[in-house]
C-alpha cells in the first residue's frame, strides 16, 4: 500500500464572489521513501497541495473534495485531535522562510521539547537529549548551547537547520517541504538541500519537495509533478520529464532555464501570464499561452493520459511530439 | 543593563528637568495671581522680585531637597500631604491595573478566538460604550446601581484602612476596606478595559495569522499551547508597551473616580487645591505625578526586555 494516496483533491477558496478553485482534480501517490516534486510557478497551487496533505489549510481555503489517504486514514476525514496525532509525528512540514517560522519569543530548546512532549512521554532531559542529538545530526555546531538561544541569534541558515531538525525530531514518514531553500541565499540552499536529501535517504522518509526551481527537484526527487492553475499537467520519473518534456507548459519551463540559453541572448520565457482562477479559460487552462492549441484545446479540458513513461494532460501531445520529431 | 539603565535615569532627569520648568511656570504665574489677592506671597521661599532664572534656580533646588513650597491651606510642606495623599491614590491605580489584568487578557483572546460569537459581539458592543463614556458618568451609574439601588457596595471612602508603614495605610487588608475600592477601581478601569480588550483582540488576531502559529499548528501541538503559549507572548509584547503609556493617564483619571467616591487619595487632593488656589499643592502635584509617569515607563521598558528576547538592554546601551 503506498504511503500516501491523494484521489481527486479539490481545494476551494470562498470568496465574495462564491468560491475558486485552488487546486483542481490532483491524484498521486508516494510510497514510503519516496521523493517526490511539485514544480509550477506562483499561484498555480503547489503550496496548498503540500498544506492539504496535513489538512492544515487556513480560513477560507478547504478540501472541497477528495481523499488524502495516509497510511490508509483519511486525513480529509479526521477530527482536529486525530489529525494532531498525525502532524509533526508522523507527517512533518518545513516551512519557506526561517526566518519567521519560529516563534521568536521561545527558545529552540523550548520549540524542539514542546514538539516532543506533544506526541510522546518523555521527561524534559530525555527530550533535551534527543533534541541536541538530532540537532547534531543537521551539523548545528555546539548544539547543547543552541536549546537556550532564540530564533533570532542564529542566521537563516542555521534556523532552516533547526526547522530540519526539529522535522526529523519525531521520524516522520514522510516530510513535505514547502520551498524550504526559497529564502536562503544561493550557497546555504545547496547545504541545506544536500542534508535534506541525505537524511531522508538515511531514515527512508518520504519526501514531498515543493518549489518553483526545476534543479532543485533535479538534484532531490526521483517523480515530478508539474502543476499549472491548480491543475496536474504532466507527472512522471523527474529524470524523463526534465530530459523530454512532453506538456507544452513543462517544455516551456526547461527552456526558460538561464543554462538552456546562450550567453549574450535574451532569456526565453513563456509568453503571458497564468490566468487568474477567477477567470479561468474554457477548455485548457494553457490555451492562451500555447503555440500548440487546437480548437479543440479551447472547448474541452485534457485529462491526464499516459504517454510514453508520464502522464500528460495535453490533448496535442502526439502531434506535438511529431512535429518536435521534425524539427 | 547597568548601563542601560543609567542612560533611561538620565532621560528620565531631563524628562523632570522639563516638568519642573512647567510647574515653575505654573507657580510663578499662580504666585503672582495670588500676590494680588492675599499678598501671600511670603507662603513661598521665592523672591518675588527676582529673576527668571533666579527664582527658577531656587524653585528646583528647593525640589531637589524636596521642599516643593508649604501648601497655604494644609499649612504644612505640599509634598508631605502629597506623600499623605499619594498610598491612596497608588493603591486605587494598583487596583484598576488589577482589574484590567485580570479582565482584558481572558476577553480579548475570547473575541479573538471567536470573533463571530454572539458573546464577543455583546463584549465589543460594550467596550465601544466604556471607551466613550466618561468616567464620572460611569462612576455615577455605578453608584447607583451597587450603593444606592442594590445597597451592596458602599459609595464614598476608603472605609477601614490598616496602617504598614509611614503614611501608608491599605485598603486591601481589611474585608470592609476592600468593599469601598471596588467601586472605584472598577469605574477607574472602565476606561482602560475596553481599550485593552481590544487591543489584545486586534494583536492576537494578527498574531494567530502568522505563520510560526501554523508552523505549531503543524507541529501537532495542542490548541492550549497555541493560543497560551505562542500566541499570547507575542500578543502582549505591544500590550506591555501601551500599558505603560496608559498607566500614566489612570493617574490622569485618577482625578475624576476620587472626586465622584470621594476618595481621599492625591487626586481629590488636587481638584480641592484648584478650588482652593492652594498654587504650592498644585505645582508639587504636577511634580509628582510627573515623577510618577516617568519612574512607571522605566519599568515598563525594563519589563519589556524580560518578556521580549529580541530586545537586548545591553545592546541597546551601546
Amino acid at each position: 500500500m503506498a504511503l500516501l494516496s491523494v484521489q481527486n483533491l479539490n481545494v476551494k477558496f470562498g470568496g465574495p464572489f462564491g468560491a475558486i478553485t485552488a487546486v483542481n482534480n490532483v491524484s498521486f501517490e508516494l510510497q514510503k521513501g519516496e521523493r517526490l516534486g511539485i514544480v509550477g510557478e506562483s499561484g498555480a497551487g503547489k503550496s496548498i497541495t503540500g498544506f492539504a496533505m496535513m489538512n492544515l489549510l487556513n480560513a477560507p481555503g478547504f478540501i472541497d473534495r477528495g481523499k488524502v489517504l495516509f497510511d490508509g486514514q483519511d486525513m480529509v476525514r479526521l477530527n482536529e485531535r486525530q489529525l494532531r496525532k498525525i502532524r509533526g509525528n508522523r507527517m512533518a512540514m518545513i516551512f519557506q522562510d526561517p526566518l519567521v517560522t519560529l516563534n521568536p519569543v521561545l527558545t529552540i530548546g523550548q520549540q524542539m521539547v514542546e514538539t516532543l512532549m506533544a506526541h510522546r512521554r518523555l521527561r524534559q532531559d530525555e527530550a533535551e537529549f534527543i533534541a541536541i542529538q538530532k540537532l547534531r545530526e543537521v551539523y548545528i555546531s555546539a548544539p547543547e548551547s543552541r536549546l537556550g538561544q532564540y530564533p533570532h541569534e542564529l542566521s537563516g541558515g542555521m534556523r532552516q537547520r533547526v526547522i530540519i531538525a526539529i522535522a526529523l525530531l519525531l521520524d516522520p514518514d514522510l516530510i513535505i517541504a514547502d520551498e524550504p531553500t526559497t529564502a536562503l541565499d544561493v550557497t546555504t540552499q545547496a547545504d541545506i538541500l544536500e542534508l535534506l536529501l541525505h537524511l531522508c535517504m538515511a531514515n527512508n522518509v518520504g519526501l514531498i519537495l515543493i518549489t518553483h526551481d526545476l534543479g532543485v527537484v533535479c538534484q532531490l526527487t526521483e517523480r515530478v509533478m508539474v502543476m499549472y492553475a491548480g491543475e496536474v499537467v504532466e507527472t512522471g520519473k523527474t529524470r524523463e520529464v526534465i530530459n523530454d518534456p512532453q506538456h507544452p507548459y513543462t517544455q516551456g519551463l526547461i527552456s526558460a532555464l538561464p543554462q538552456q540559453t546562450l550567453p549574450g541572448t535574451p532569456l526565453k520565457s513563456i509568453a503571458g501570464y497564468m490566468p487568474s482562477l477567477l477567470s479561468l479559460p474554457e477548455g485548457c487552462p494553457f490555451h492562451p499561452r500555447c503555440a500548440y492549441a487546437s480548437p479543440e484545446c479551447t472547448r474541452e479540458r485534457p485529462s491526464l493520459v499516459q504517454y510514453r513513461d508520464a502522464s500528460v494532460a495535453c490533448h496535442e501531445v502526439n502531434r506535438l511530439h511529431q512535429e518536435t520529431l521534425v524539427e | 543593563m547597568i548601563i542601560y539603565l543609567a542612560k533611561r535615569f538620565i532621560q528620565a532627569l531631563l524628562v523632570l528637568a522639563v516638568i519642573s520648568l512647567i510647574g515653575f511656570t505654573v507657580q510663578d504665574n499662580l504666585a503672582f495671581q495670588q500676590g494680588l489677592n492675599a499678598g501671600s506671597a511670603a507662603a513661598y521661599n521665592v523672591e518675588t522680585d527676582a529673576g527668571f532664572l533666579t527664582k527658577y534656580f531656587q524653585f528646583v533646588s528647593g525640589a531637589i531637597q524636596g521642599d516643593l513650597g508649604t501648601s497655604s491651606f494644609f499649612k504644612e510642606p505640599a509634598l508631605t500631604v502629597i506623600l499623605k495623599k499619594m498610598p491612596a491614590t497608588l493603591e486605587l491605580i494598583f487596583a484598576a491595573a488589577v482589574l484590567v489584568g485580570i479582565f482584558s487578557v481572558p476577553l480579548g483572546i475570547f473575541t479573538a478566538l471567536y470573533p463571530h460569537h454572539t458573546i464577543s459581539r455583546l463584549i465589543l458592543s460594550v467596550s465601544v460604550l466604556g471607551l466613550s463614556v466618561p468616567v464620572f458618568v460611569t462612576s455615577i451609574l455605578l453608584i447607583y446601581l451597587f450603593s444606592v439601588t442594590w445597597n451592596i457596595l458602599p459609595s464614598f471612602g476608603r472605609g477601614d484602612v490598616v496602617p504598614i508603614v509611614g503614611y501608608w495605610e491599605t485598603n486591601f487588608a481589611s474585608w470592609d476596606g476592600l468593599k469601598h475600592i471596588v467601586l472605584p477601581a472598577f469605574a477607574l478601569a472602565s476606561v482602560m478595559l475596553p481599550l485593552f480588550v481590544r487591543l489584545i483582540r486586534a494583536e492576537m488576531r494578527q498574531v494567530l495569522k502568522s505563520e510560526y502559529v501554523k508552523y505549531a499548528r503543524a507541529r501537532g501541538l495542542s490548541p492550549w499551547r497555541i493560543y497560551f503559549v505562542h500566541a499570547l507572548k507575542n500578543t502582549l509584547l505591544p500590550v506591555v508597551t501601551v500599558g505603560g503609556v496608559q498607566i500614566g493617564t489612570l493617574v490622569a483619571y485618577t482625578i475624576l473616580a476620587e472626586t465622584v467616591f470621594q476618595w481621599p487619595g492625591m487626586g481629590f487632593m488636587f481638584l480641592e487645591a484648584v478650588n482652593r488656589g492652594d498654587a504650592p499643592l498644585i505645582v508639587a502635584y504636577l511634580m509628582v505625578v510627573g515623577a510618577i509617569f516617568v519612574v512607571l515607563n522605566t519599568i515598563v521598558d525594563v519589563l519589556y526586555s524580560a518578556i521580549n528576547p529580541t530586545v537586548n538592554l545591553a545592546r541597546m546601551a551601546a
